[in-house]
């Protein structure tokens, strides 16, 4: 099968997406400018010009909104931020109208508004550009949260949003866009609360998001030489979680790690942490782990930021220490984010 | 005894209104909330916060009479009347108050999650602004090429809003995008004075009006009185005409007032919130009494009529509350349904 970036994935989505449902508009801050989002409007709006890939106004209070105006008569919106700690000006729209529009109004119809948000990392994005937001979006009853780490989900996932009948916050890390990986050039959709096993294993296993199925899957590699099979689950989908699919994976390895790009409370990690604890918390056979951004706002320099993400050493320490083995003197691992040239 | 009147909305096409059936539409939504008020205040069933429009009838009936019934109007907290005027189903929404499963939004919304698509009424919220920016997007979707007939715009969208609405940020983003892409709005401000028991004093500086302010945006926008629904409706015929021609958005700022407190059925002048002059002024200009004695003149059994309308609408309000009284209850093992499409 060909290979394709994640960025040209979700813009190869988009198109295909656009030119199936004449509803569906793409609206965003440059969405129709040279970068065209890093690249992922720009085959859209070549294809369907400023009417269906529409640049909007700074203003993500009324857009999100508008979009539900939009969307609860008829047009299926694609709102696009550049970075998702944007859409904390767009949180009333998100979480009190989009959310709740089928509940609050007695399922008359829903809002089916697509949000994507691109999560930066690293190269100082800072503590205001580089937030993941799964935890805060995922707390809501009434949206679809779903977080693809590989380029085909990113376009199947982004397919399926665009067909829901509710709205879908998708959540993409800007370290993955240069990831490549094999797409099928036909449309498909991946349906939101299944997860997938990115790697099978029996020792113990690492559920993780995002950014964090690569690192995962990196320690994974460094595991295996000293002999450790760790099984890699990637949930993609934050709300509906697919708990089946956790818990029988826990069931076989005893150990669980969950690796996360948020922070560890009241996040992604504890609720995947209460999952197996509500369902029988005696097939663990050591404590959980999660593996988080430090417990602080994100940093600017180098060292702090390096200190504060968590990446493939310390998914790898936290498999060491449930399976009680020493860390050792492997290989020092190469950071995720190598050959990576700004701007960012 | 009097031939019986059918209670019923105004003609909502693009004619004139009858004053007539404008103080008839007043009276029945007026007859409406003091019927709810009262049964609200002594039975304690309906648990649901209650926002009344009583004494500020002819914005949304002056309004509402000026639109096709396939226009979408969208309210706020204080939405019965804009409902009822848009012809929204009377017993729909008095069982939603009583949170029964034949309620407009089956239970799950109360008083200030209002809709009935079948006549024209979107939604309304709790949330101050939300549903300004929400128009603004059912707009947009009337502005695109496929909702459009023979390449002609079918319809605007309405949405009401108070004065304290008018300081949201939402306010001011909605204005700039509806301006900036022509869109059919009609944008309707319901200025009362007060936000809870905040007066425009306190929160807006003196001498510039909420109407400069949608100007500043490029807006076509008129003040005026509230209180008249006569001129309401002539000013609203006006600003629809604009919105339909694909003209750009339209402002109205409507001065009214409201006689009740902010939420509930008491008059909180009696807890010194507010002066009594300033209600007692405005209770004179009443405008179900200003439109009856309108009518007076050329009418002289208006006052029969009148008093038979007030009589129907009672009788038309107790039905509805009896309906929903006997209506059940969602059931609590739907308790998850409409989450999520199914």
């Amino acid at each position: 099968m060909r290979k394709i970036a994640y960025f040209q994935a979700i813009g190869e989505a988009t198109v295909q997406a656009m030119e199936a449902d004449p509803r569906i508009v793409v609206a965003g801050q440059g969405v129709d400018d040279h970068k065209g989002v890093y690249g992922t409007t720009t085959d859209a709006f070549a294809r369907f010009g400023p009417a269906r890939v529409r640049d909007i106004p700074n203003g993500e209070n009324a857009f999100a909104g508008i979009a539900v105006g939009a969307a609860t008569t008829g047009m299926r919106p694609l709102v696009v931020h550049t970075r998702d700690d944007f859409m904390f000006l767009a949180m009333d729209g998100i979480f009190n109208l989009a959310a709740k529009w089928r509940y609050m109004f007695g399922d008359r119809g829903g809002a089916p508004v697509v949000m994507r948000g691109i999560v930066g990392r690293g190269w100082g994005q800072g503590a205001t550009h580089s937030q993941s937001l799964q935890s805060l979006f995922g707390h809501f009853p009434g949206l679809y949260v779903v977080t693809p780490a590989s380029p085909s989900d990113a376009k199947g996932l982004l397919m399926n949003a665009l067909r829901s009948e509710d709205p879908v916050v998708i959540l993409e890390n800007r370290g993955l866009y240069e990831l490549t990986g094999e797409v099928s050039e036909e449309p498909f959709t991946v349906p939101f609360g299944k997860g997938r096993i990115a790697r099978a294993g029996t020792d113990v296993t690492v559920v993780a998001a995002s950014l964090m199925v690569h690192e995962a899957e990196r320690a994974a590699d460094a595991l295996a030489l000293r002999g450790v099979r760790a099984e890699v689950v990637d949930v993609r989908s934050i709300r509906p979680l697919d708990d089946a699919l956790i818990l029988e994976s826990v069931a076989r390895t005893g150990r669980l790690v969950v690796a996360d790009t948020s922070w560890a409370r009241y996040g992604l990690a504890a609720e995947v942490a209460a999952v197996v604890a509500e369902h029988d918390p005696g097939m663990l056979r050591a404590p959980v782990r999660r593996v988080t951004l430090a417990d602080c706002p994100a940093p600017v320099s180098w060292p702090l930021e390096e200190a504060f993400n968590p990446g493939a050493e310390s998914v790898l320490h936290a498999c060491l220490e449930l399976l009680g083995e020493e860390p050792g003197n492997g290989p020092r691992m190469e950071h995720v984010m190598k050959g990576f040239v700004g701007p960012y | 005894m009097s031939p019986v009147e059918q209670p019923r909305t105004p003609r909502q096409d693009d004619g004139p209104a009858d004053l007539a059936d404008l103080l008839h539409a007043m009276v029945r939504i007026r007859v409406a909330e003091e019927t709810i008020g009262d049964v609200y205040r002594d039975e304690q069933e309906m648990r649901t916060p209650v926002h009344f429009s009583i004494g500020q009838e002819a914005t949304a009936v002056g309004v509402c009479a000026a639109l096709r019934r396939e226009d979408l109007v969208y309210g706020g907290h204080r939405c019965h009347a804009q409902y009822l005027a848009k012809g929204g189903d009377l017993d729909a929404m008095v069982a939603e108050l009583y949170g029964r499963r034949t309620g407009c939004a089956a239970g799950r919304g109360g008083s200030v999650h209002l809709t009935d698509l079948e006549a024209g009424f979107g939604a309304s919220s709790a949330i101050l602004g939300e549903m300004i920016a929400v128009a603004t997007g059912a707009a947009w979707t009337f502005a695109e090429p496929f909702d459009r007939t023979e390449g002609r715009l079918g319809r605007i969208a309405v949405t009401f809003f108070g004065d304290g609405a008018s300081e949201e940020g939402v306010f001011h983003e909605s204005l700039n995008f509806a301006s900036l892409h022509r869109l059919p709005v009609l944008y309707v401000c319901e200025n009362n004075q007060y936000s809870l028991s905040s007066g425009l004093a306190a929160r807006q500086p003196a001498g510039h009006s909420i109407t400069d302010r949608a100007r500043g945006y490029g807006i076509t926008a008129r003040r005026l009185d509230g209180n008249d629904v006569v001129a309401v409706h002539e000013a609203a015929r006006e600003a629809v005409r604009h919105c339909r021609e694909g003209r750009g958005p339209y402002f109205l700022e409507l001065d009214t007032y409201r006689w009740r407190e902010h939420v509930g059925p008491n008059r909180d002048h009696e807890q010194g919130v507010r002066p009594a002059a300033d209600v007692e002024s405005w209770m004179r200009r009443c405008p179900v009494r200003r439109a009856t004695e309108a009518l007076r003149a050329t009418d002289p059994g208006i006052d029969a009529r009148v008093a038979t309308w007030t009589r129907q609408a009672r009788a038309e309000v107790n039905a509805a509350i009896d309906a929903a009284k006997a209506s059940p209850f969602p059931a609590v093992s739907d308790l998850l349904t409409g989450t999520y499409a199914t």
